[in-house]
C-alpha cells in the first residue's frame, strides 16, 4: 500500500521543516528572499503531502482505531523502568492535527511570500516560520508526555521569536516577553504535573499513561497533607499548562497582546495551530481526566467562563486584529468546554471537540488572513477607520463573508456542524448552565463577528488618505481555498473517524434549530447596529456606561496583573531579594575579591627585585622553622601540627612585615614594576 | 681527636651566617662571591666533619665535599667571568647599580 509507506515516514513530515530551518537559518544568506521562501515552502510542502497521505490513509485504509508507535526510541533512561522517548505517534488525533499543522502551515506560508514581500527580515521569518511547523508537529505526534513538554517549549519559543519579529517595535517585544512569561509560568505546572505523573506512575508514554491500570494506580494514592489523589492533582497541574498554552482565564492576557507579530503568523500560532495545543494536550490525557471528575469540571468552567468572557470583550474593541484575538480565545473556551462535558459514558465532547479544533483552524485562520489583507491594503489595524471595503476589495470580501458566516454557525459551512456538535454534547451531558452559556457565547460571536464585517466591508470608507486595493494574487489563491476548506470541512463523518467509546447521536432538530435562530439574532442584530449606518452602537455603548467601560478594558485583567506584578510582587518581594542579591550576595563576594587584590598588593610590594631580599626572607623563613621545631619538639607535639603551625606563623609575619613596610612608606621598588 | 663535634658544628654555623650575612649587606659582586665561597665551605666542612664523626673511614661522605669544592671552583670562575666582562664594560661592579639587566 502505497500510504503505509508514507505512515513509516510521516517522521519525515516533522524534519523536514527542520531542515528548511536549519537551510534557511544557517546557511542563506539574508537577501536570498526567493531561495528561502522556496524552501520553506518545499519544505511545508513535503510535510502536507505525507500527512495528508498518512491521514487518509489511517482514517480510510483500515487503521481506524489503532493507536501505533513509529520509530520509537529511548531518549532518556532515569532508572531502571523510568524512561523517556520519543518517536511517532499514530492515532486518530494526532493524524487530525497533523493535516490540520501542515494545511495551515502550507496556506500560511504562501501567504506570506506576499503579505512579507520587501521586508528586510523575509529569511528569518520563514526560517522562524519553520521552525515553528516543525514545533508543532512534533508535538501532535508526541508518543510520551516528556516529547511534548520538549515541544511545547519549542512552540513557545518560535511564538516568542515570531510575535517578536519587529524586534525595533517596543509594543512587540514587549508582547513577546509577556506571551513567553505567563506560558512559562503556566509550563511551570505542566512540569510538576509531568514530574509527579513519571513518579507516581512510573512511566511518560501516552498509551502507557491512558491505560486502566496506570490510572488506577495513580487514583489510589493520595497526597498527604491536601488530601487529593495524585490523578486529579497531576491533571490539573498539566491542565494549568494547557490553560496557559490555549490562553484560558486567567492566563489569557498574552494572547491578544500576542497579535503585535505579522498577521500570517497570528493566523497561523496565535489563531489555528498553536493555541489549540492545550486543547490536544488535554484531549491526548483525556483518559486521565475522564477519571477524574473535578479536574473535568474544571476544564469545562475554565473553557464555559473563558468563552463567554472572551466574548463579551469582543464586542467592544476597535483593533480587528484583537476581535479575532478574543474570538480565538472564546472559540478555544468553546473546545475546552466540550472536552469538559464529555464524560466515560458519553464521549460525544470529545470529538466534538477535535472537530471544532479542526474547522475553527480553518476560518480563524481564513478571517485572520483575511484581516492580514485588509491590513495589507489599509495599514490599519483600527475598524474605525476602515469601511466600504467590499468595493474595493470584492475576493477579501467575499472570503471574508464566507469565513463570518462560518464562525457564526450558519447550516451548512463548518462551524454550524461543529458548534452545534459541542452544543449537543453539553445539552447531552446534562450541564445546562453550560449548555446556555455555550448558546449565548454563539449568539455574541455571531454578533462581533459581524460587527466586523460591518465595520470593514459595509457603508463608507472612513480614511480619506487610504488607497484600498485588492492584495496580490498569492494571497487571494490562499483566502479562497480556506474559504473552501472551512465551507465543506463539515461535512466530514467526524465523529466516527475521532471518537472515544461509545457516542450518543442525538437527532433531535432542536438544538440545530436553536442555535441557528440565535446566531441570526446576532447577526441581525450586528446589521441593525452597524450595518444601517444609524448611531444604535454608540446609544448602547452610552446606555451600558459602566459595563461597557469595563469590557471596552477588558474587565481589567490586564492592570490587575500589573498591580499584582508590578506593584505587589515587585515592590515587596523582588526589590527586596534585588537589594539582598546586590549587597550581601554580591557583596561578599566582592569582599573576597578586595581582600584578595589588598592581600595580593600587599605582597607584590614584596617582590622587589633584589635578590639579596629574597634572600633575607628565605633565611628569616628558615630561621622560622628552625625556631618552631625545636620549640615545638619541646612541647611535644606533633610534627606536622609543627608545621601547620610555623607556615600559619609565617604567613602572619609576611603580612606584619610587609604592613610594616607599609605603613613606613618603603614600597618604592614597587613603582618599578608599575612602569611597565 | 679530644675537640667534640659541637665546636665544629659552631665553627661551620659562624662561617655559614658570616657568609649569609655578607650576601644580605654586600653590593659589590666580588664581596659577593666570596661571600657564597663562605657558605659553600661551611656546608663543605660540615659534611667533611659528620663523614668523619659518624662513619669514620668510609669514602662516601667526602664525594660531596669534593664535589661542593669542584662547584664552588666553576661557580667561581664563572663568575670572575662574568665580572671581568662587566667591569670592562661598565667600570663598576655595584650590583645596584648593575640592575639595568632586569626589567
Amino acid at each position: 500500500m502505497i500510504g503505509n509507506v508514507f505512515m513509516d515516514n510521516l517522521w519525515l513530515a516533522v524534519v523536514m521543516p527542520f531542515i528548511g530551518f536549519i537551510l534557511i537559518g544557517v546557511f542563506y544568506r539574508a537577501r536570498w528572499h526567493k531561495l528561502s521562501a522556496l524552501t520553506a515552502i518545499a519544505a511545508v510542502g513535503v510535510s502536507t503531502v505525507i500527512g495528508w497521505a498518512s491521514a487518509i490513509n489511517y482514517f480510510f485504509g483500515g487503521y481506524l482505531g489503532q493507536t501505533m508507535e513509529l520509530k520509537k526510541f529511548q531518549w532518556l533512561q532515569f532508572s531502571a523502568n523510568l524512561a523517556a522517548s520519543f518517536g511517532v505517534l499514530v492515532d486518530d488525533i494526532s493524524m487530525v492535527l497533523v493535516v490540520v499543522v501542515t494545511t495551515i502551515s502550507l496556506s500560511v506560508h504562501i501567504y506570506s511570500v506576499a503579505y512579507m514581500g520587501g521586508d528586510p527580515g523575509f529569511r528569518r521569518y520563514f526560517a522562524f516560520l519553520n521552525l515553528f511547523t516543525f514545533s508543532m508537529l512534533g508535538l501532535v505526534v508526541s508518543v510520551s508526555i516528556v516529547q511534548i513538554f520538549v515541544f511545547w517549549e519549542l512552540v513557545g519559543l518560535s511564538s516568542f521569536l515570531l510575535i517578536g519579529f519587529y524586534y525595533t517595535k517596543p509594543s512587540a517585544v514587549a508582547a513577546c516577553k509577556k506571551a513567553f512569561i505567563v506560558t512559562r509560568f503556566a509550563d511551570f505546572g505542566f512540569l510538576i504535573g509531568l514530574f509527579l505523573l513519571g513518579y507516581f506512575a512510573c512511566g511518560f508514554d501516552f498509551i502507557y499513561l491512558t491505560s486502566n491500570d496506570t490510572i488506577q494506580k495513580l487514583a489510589s494514592q493520595h497526597v498527604p497533607i491536601i488530601g487529593v489523589d495524585i490523578l486529579t492533582l497531576s491533571a490539573l497541574l498539566i491542565f494549568a499548562g494547557a490553560a496557559g498554552k490555549s490562553a484560558m482565564f486567567p492566563l489569557h492576557v498574552w494572547l491578544p497582546d500576542a497579535m503585535e507579530g505579522p498577521t500570517p503568523v497570528s493566523a497561523l500560532i496565535h489563531a489555528a495551530t498553536m493555541v489549540v495545543a492545550g486543547v490536544y494536550l488535554v484531549a491526548r490525557m483525556f483518559p486521565l481526566y475522564c477519571h477524574s471528575e473535578f479536574a473535568l469540571n474544571t476544564v469545562m468552567c475554565i473553557g464555559a467562563f473563558t468563552s463567554l468572557f472572551a466574548a463579551i470583550i469582543a464586542l467592544t474593541q476597535f483593533d480587528i486584529k484583537r476581535v479575532l484575538a478574543y474570538s480565538t480565545l472564546s472559540q478555544i473556551g468553546y473546545m475546552m468546554l466540550a472536552l469538559g462535558v464529555a464524560s466515560e459514558e458519553n464521549t460525544s465532547g470529545f470529538s466534538a471537540s477535535i472537530f471544532h479544533l479542526t474547522t475553527h483552524a480553518c476560518f480563524k485562520a481564513l478571517l485572520f488572513l483575511g484581516a492580514g489583507s485588509v491590513i495589507h491594503a489599509l495599514e490599519t489595524n483600527d475598524l474605525r477607520k476602515m469601511g466600504g471595503l467590499a468595493g474595493y476589495m470584492p475576493w477579501t470580501h467575499w472570503t471574508f463573508l464566507i469565513a463570518c458566516l462560518t464562525i457564526a454557525g450558519v447550516p451548512p459551512l463548518s462551524g454550524f456542524f461543529s458548534k452545534d456538535a459541542i452544543l449537543m454534547a453539553a445539552f447531552g451531558s446534562g450541564h445546562y448552565l453550560v449548555f446556555g452559556v455555550a448558546l449565548a457565547t454563539a449568539g455574541l460571536t455571531a454578533f462581533y463577528m459581524f460587527r466586523i464585517y460591518f465595520m470593514a466591508f459595509q457603508g463608507n470608507l472612513n480614511n480619506e488618505s487610504a488607497h484600498p486595493h485588492e492584495s496580490p494574487i498569492l494571497m487571494r489563491l490562499v483566502l479562497v481555498v480556506l474559504a473552501i476548506l472551512s465551507a465543506i470541512s463539515g461535512f466530514l463523518p467526524f465523529q466516527r473517524l475521532v471518537h472515544r467509546g461509545e457516542i450518543f447521536h442525538e437527532h433531535g432538530l432542536l438544538i440545530p434549530v436553536v442555535s441557528v435562530l440565535v446566531s441570526g439574532c446576532g447577526i441581525i442584530t450586528a446589521w441593525v447596529f452597524y450595518g444601517l449606518g444609524l448611531p444604535i452602537a454608540d446609544r448602547f455603548a452610552y446606555a451600558f456606561g459602566p459595563i461597557y467601560k469595563w469590557a471596552f478594558n477588558k474587565f481589567y485583567i490586564d492592570d490587575l496583573y500589573y498591580i499584582v506584578t508590578h506593584k505587589i510582587i515587585f515592590r515587596y518581594i523582588c526589590s527586596p531579594f534585588n537589594w539582598f542579591d546586590r549587597n550581601c550576595v554580591d557583596g561578599l563576594m566582592d569582599l573576597i575579591a578586595k581582600a584578595i587584590l589588598l592581600s595580593g598588593e600587599w605582597t607584590r610590594k614584596t617582590v622587589v627585585g633584589k635578590i639579596s631580599v629574597y634572600l633575607l626572607w628565605s633565611v628569616l623563613g628558615v630561621i622560622l622553622i628552625i625556631l618552631g621545631l625545636v620549640s615545638w619538639s619541646y612541647l611535644g607535639l606533633s610534627i606536622e601540627k609543627g608545621l601547620t603551625a610555623i607556615a600559619v606563623v609565617a604567613l602572619v609575619f609576611v603580612f606584619v612585615w610587609q604592613l610594616i613596610l607599609n605603613l613606613l612608606n618603603r614600597s618604592e621598588p614597587l613603582k618599578k614594576i608599575d612602569r611597565d | 681527636m679530644n675537640i667534640p663535634i659541637g665546636h665544629y658544628l659552631i665553627f661551620s654555623a659562624i662561617i655559614f651566617v658570616l657568609g649569609i650575612y655578607g650576601l644580605l649587606t654586600r653590593r659589590n659582586m666580588i664581596a659577593l662571591l666570596i661571600s657564597i665561597e663562605l657558605v659553600l665551605n661551611a656546608a663543605a666542612f660540615n659534611f667533611a666533619v659528620f663523614h668523619c664523626f659518624m662513619h669514620g673511614g668510609d669514602p662516601a661522605g667526602t664525594v660531596f665535599t669534593l664535589i661542593i669544592i669542584a662547584i664552588a671552583a666553576a661557580e667561581a670562575a664563572t663568575l670572575l667571568a662574568i665580572a671581568v666582562v662587566i667591569t670592562k664594560q661598565r667600570r663598576e661592579l655595584d650590583t645596584e647599580k648593575l640592575a639595568s639587566l632586569k626589567n
